[in-house]
């Protein structure tokens, strides 16, 4: 099976360990994966803006990209719910893309529902085992992408793993993007609740599946001497099969 | 700002001086607003400095954030319990009935004024505010009304028809007991359902007290006899009555309100006169579309499985009918709407007034109702009130959402309003709205996102800026993973106020595949 990974632009620069976690782990299962390297970005941040021509353009450039795998896989359901929701829009008008958008549509899935829909996979037979205590953000855009509690079912199926529920766990972080900057006051408003039901829980990690997410929810535990690490799924699984280095 | 002075609406002397009342009470509310100016600001309207005072506003971030998020849980286990797995395609056939409804509205229009006519009900159309006050004034002056009982309608608080009827003589009374707090206070609603979710018991306690006279008190069966008991008397001597609709029935020209307590049916029945202003889009085909709707409202509302009081009225009442008003006026209105009704956007108007976007709103639990400046608040204002009050007006509402989808997913109707809050905002880009820098800085971006190489040049220059200032700040050598806060400036500026900013790893995932290629990944 033939997997490319669409790594998303905040996974490359800020969260590097996720994008390595998802091609061990995807590998360890027996997919033969590519990093096709003229990807860029899924021109979410242009979409969301309203610069829709800006967006059009970088929704042809994924679909050429991407256009000889089998899958792609990505680990943001946010860039996931852009092709899947928005591109086929885009680009209905676009004789020569159209079919392409709904094609890459239909390919593309965030990595967590790959390995539940597609790959079926069960932790708990691959012999994951990862000890911690652990709480989990639902991220807005699984939403979008029709996904609901995959990463919980995979969680409960990790050996050692100690899952906490969190309060409010499917309300908005307060990312959203420019909107974080735009109206910093809203955006905060709703991490500092985010926040507190998070040190609510007790535990001291928390998975999180969306690069912006993590970014903005990190930064306000810091802020707020919340002291709890952040991981992606795919890191945990990586590390309870070996596949990284917990300190890494 | 309106200016009339806070009154006595007993009209007895104000006696507030007993034990136990929390200081204060008795005197006037000092509001920096009134109700008029909550909803009709000075245009164009910005958001900011209303959200900066609501978020500072302890109150209401307890109140508004703690029962929007109850009602939201609570209507997801409700319709959980109920329907299961169906209820997506029950909500689908919700919204397409009322699509299908706004599709062929002139023709369900026609058909309900017949119906409603022949039915014995006088069936008026008004293009704006303007016209369907001076419908409701002449009214209300012909029959010599001195005293009106309303019920709830956010249609009515549209076209500031309270003030109106007041200003011709004629008292009138909000009978809803939310509403009826709202008006003793001066204050302006701030939840299409719940008009005073800001306020708590302590609020009603003391504006009982100040205007009614009454004995302070917090406990809520004695504050609700206390309003019933002053309401009743109202409904008794009334001329006039006025109420809203939550849907019309085109195949029986019938009229629909839901209320909880009763007071829809007292308004509308015991008064001689009864006056209903409707905005056009509230027609459901038949009796069969309105099952289904009844199904959703209330659930979606409040978590009910059905409204207390479903009331269907079919023309005035008849001879030989022992009560109903002698005469039923329906102002059908327009203020806006048929601009709507372009296809590009004809999907917003299937909303149902329920309110399950307002509670479900990350954005509207923290910044509450009255910071939409406008009578529309929540994700469905955000997208309404732009197109009923122009776009430039309004162009804080559409961006101050973080597009969460948590409205889309509560919607009954399925209206899909985080796309209608990105459609707002391309319109903006195309009107020019949005300011010219922040527009090139998106083009810039987008088009340094065209070329493989530029990105990477992109990201290689964010991360080492980032880096860089990490190490002046001395967070990198301790290990740290974060910046410290308050170093970035200007555009970026919101996000280290809030939170701090993590440094990029030395090594960027691309560089990482780079050299995995040329050493071959040994795990």
């Amino acid at each position: 099976m033939k997997v490319a990974l669409f790594v998303t632009c905040l996974t490359d620069t800020f969260y590097p360990r996720t994008g390595i976690a998802v091609v061990r782990v995807l590998e360890h299962l027996g997919c033969e994966v590519d990093f096709p390297e003229a990807q860029t970005c899924c021109g979410q941040p242009m979409y969301n803006n309203g610069l829709h021509d800006e967006a059009r353009q970088l929704a042809r450039r994924m679909v050429d990209v991407f256009e000889p795998y089998d899958y792609i896989v990505t680990p943001s359901g946010s860039c996931a719910a852009m092709v899947r929701d928005y591109y086929a829009q885009l680009l209905a008008d676009d004789h020569a893309y159209e079919a392409g958008a709904h094609a890459l549509a239909n390919r593309m899935y965030e990595f967590v529902e790959f390995l539940v829909k597609v790959l079926k996979v069960d932790l708990a037979k691959l012999g994951v085992s990862w000890s911690g205590k652990a709480t989990y953000h639902y991220s807005c855009h699984l939403r979008g992408i029709g996904m609901t509690d995959e990463a919980v079912q995979l969680m409960r199926q990790v050996k050692g793993l100690d899952y906490v529920p969190l309060v409010k766990m499917d309300q908005c972080c307060g990312f959203g993007g420019t909107f974080a900057m735009k109206h910093s006051t809203i955006s905060g408003e709703m991490v500092r609740d985010k926040v507190a039901c998070i040190a609510a829980t007790g535990a001291k990690t928390v998975i999180s599946n969306d690069a912006g997410c993590t970014m903005n929810i990190s930064g306000a535990c810091r802020r707020q001497n919340v002291d709890v690490t952040f991981k992606s799924l795919a890191e945990v699984i990586a590390e309870g099969l070996g596949l990284l280095d917990k300190e890494m | 700002m309106t200016s009339a002075p806070v009154k006595n609406r007993s009209g007895s002397a104000v006696s507030p001086a007993s034990a136990g009342v929390p200081a204060g009470v008795g005197e006037p509310v000092a509001l920096t607003l009134r109700g008029h100016d909550l909803l009709f600001p000075a245009l164009p309207y910005r958001m900011r400095e209303r959200v900066e005072a609501a978020t500072r506003d302890a109150q209401l971030q307890q109140f508004v954030n703690h029962a929007t998020y109850v009602k939201d849980e609570l209507r997801k286990e409700v319709f959980g319990r109920t329907f299961g797995d169906r209820y997506e395609s029950l909500r689908q056939l919700a919204g397409r009935i009322k699509q299908h409804t706004l599709d062929h509205l002139d023709y369900y229009l026609e058909r309900f004024i017949d119906n409603a006519q022949a039915a014995g009900a006088i069936v008026h159309f008004a293009v704006d505010s303007r016209e369907a006050n001076d419908i409701c004034l002449s009214i209300a002056k012909r029959i010599n009304a001195r005293l009106c009982v309303k019920s709830k309608s956010m249609v009515t608080e549209e076209t500031h028809l309270v003030p109106e009827l007041e200003a011709i003589g004629c008292e009138t009374v909000e009978t809803d007991l939310g509403e009826f707090i709202i008006q003793l206070d001066h204050d302006a609603p701030s939840h299409i359902v719940t008009p005073m979710i800001h306020k708590d018991r302590t609020a009603v306690g003391r504006a009982f007290t100040r205007e009614l006279g009454a004995p302070y008190t917090e406990d809520a069966e004695t504050l609700t006899q206390i309003a019933r008991v002053h309401l009743r008397n109202r409904y008794r001597r009334a001329d006039l009555g006025i109420s809203g609709a939550n849907f019309l029935v085109a195949d029986s020209g019938s009229l629909v309100i839901c209320t909880n307590e009763g007071n829809g049916r007292l308004c509308t029945s015991v008064p001689r006169v009864h006056v209903a202003f409707v905005g056009i889009e509230k027609v459901v085909p038949d009796f069969r579309s309105l099952a289904v709707m009844l199904k959703l409202l209330a659930r979606s509302s409040t978590g009910q499985p059905i409204t207390v009081y479903n009331h269907i009225m079919t023309g005035p009442r008849r001879s030989n009918e022992p009560d109903g008003p002698q005469e039923m006026h329906i102002v059908l209105i327009d203020n806006g709407r048929s601009a709507v009704l372009d296809a590009r956007t004809r999907e917003m108007l299937r909303c149902i007034r329920c309110g399950a976007c307002l509670n479900a709103c990350p954005v509207y639990r923290k910044v509450g109702g009255h910071s939409y400046g406008a009578v529309y608040s929540g994700p469905i204002g955000a997208i309404l009130t732009p197109m009923l009050k122009g776009l430039a007006n309004y162009a804080d509402l559409p961006n101050a959402s973080s597009l969460c989808g948590a409205c889309y997913a509560a919607c009954p109707v399925k209206i899909d309003i985080p796309k209608y809050l990105v459609q707002h905002r391309a319109t903006m880009v195309q009107q020019g709205i949005m300011p010219w820098q922040e527009w090139l800085m998106y083009r810039l971006w987008a088009l340094s996102l065209r070329h493989p190489a530029s990105y990477r040049l992109g990201g290689w220059m964010q991360k080492t800026m980032f880096r860089m200032r990490a190490r002046t700040a001395g967070t990198l050598s301790r290990g740290d993973a974060y910046t410290a806060r308050g170093w970035l400036s200007s555009g970026v500026g919101g996000w280290t106020q809030e939170r701090d900013m993590p440094t990029p790893p030395a090594r960027s995932f691309r560089q990482w595949w780079r050299e995995r290629g040329k050493t071959a990944d040994e795990h």
